[in-house]
């Protein structure tokens, strides 16, 4: 209900300072792990999408930038981005994409790669990211998982971004691997329990 | 006099909780994180939700009351 605004309506705030840290130095990309496991937690234990509903500091930008601030053409979603075969296509070609990033953390873990101080956008564009490394007190495989986990959270808000402008501020929410994940997990999990 | 109420397309729900949020009314709650509820009773038609939507999967239809 719209009314007092709650802690947890702030939360925008971790978001933006998660963006903004990771241009000083990497390591700070770990934090985004809490992006990764609270909501998964909160599906798995609670059986609910609070964390979407709430928590998402993600959510609440895209509709401060796109509602408050105006940076949308508030238009509706074309239908197929919103049809499950996007939505599950979207997250399962995300997830490989993860995991091809977490082999090449492996492959640098391992002594086989040398850490790359790049950033890819969109899976494709290297940016050049060497400014934000200062240096790990572990494994070059620690600093490398923060550039991977990073270009999966900075492509992640770009494609929010833009969908924000082009549709409504939240269009994000409807192809979210995250939020079509823990959708996914509420679904199967209250499989059994009886509507109302 | 016919009465406009929000109904949510439960199929194409995302569970994401915009509509929640902007409720004056405090109708909606996404139960169990499948698909937004939207209490008839409580619903005044405003047609906030279907603006905020980000789906565009909640419709104001007209009933007869």
């Amino acid at each position: 209900m719209k009314g007092k605004k709650k802690w947890y309506d702030y939360l925008w705030i971790f978001s933006l300072t998660y963006l903004i840290l990771g241009f000083f130095n990497i390591l700070f990309a770990w934090l985004g792990l809490l992006c990764f496991f609270i909501p998964l937690l909160i599906a798995i234990l609670k059986g609910s999408k609070a964390y979407c509903n709430k928590y998402c500091g993600r959510g609440q930008l895209f509709s401060l930038v796109g509602g408050r601030f105006g940076l949308s053409r508030k238009k509706d979603i074309p239908g197929w981005m919103k049809s499950s075969y996007f939505r599950y296509g979207f997250l399962i070609f995300f997830f490989a994409m993860f995991f091809l990033m977490l082999w090449n953390t492996y492959l640098v873990f391992a002594g086989v790669k040398d850490l790359g101080m790049a950033i890819t956008l969109l899976w494709t564009f290297k940016l050049p990211w060497h400014w934000a490394y200062h240096g790990t007190l572990f494994s070059d495989g620690v600093a490398q998982f923060a550039f991977g986990f990073y270009s999966v959270m900075l492509t992640s808000t770009v494609l929010g971004f833009v969908t924000m402008l082009l549709f409504k501020p939240r269009s994000w929410c409807v192809y979210c691997p995250m939020g079509t994940m823990t959708q996914l997990i509420c679904k199967a999990r209250n499989a059994g329990s009886p509507r109302k | 006099m016919a009465k406009r109420k929000a109904v949510v397309s439960v199929r194409e729900c995302v569970a994401c909780g915009c509509c929640v949020k902007v409720c004056p009314k405090g109708a909606i709650a996404v139960p169990r994180g499948i698909c937004a509820e939207i209490s008839r009773e409580l619903c005044v038609g405003c047609g906030k939700c279907a603006k905020e939507c980000p789906a565009s999967v909640i419709t104001l239809e007209v009933t007869e009351q």
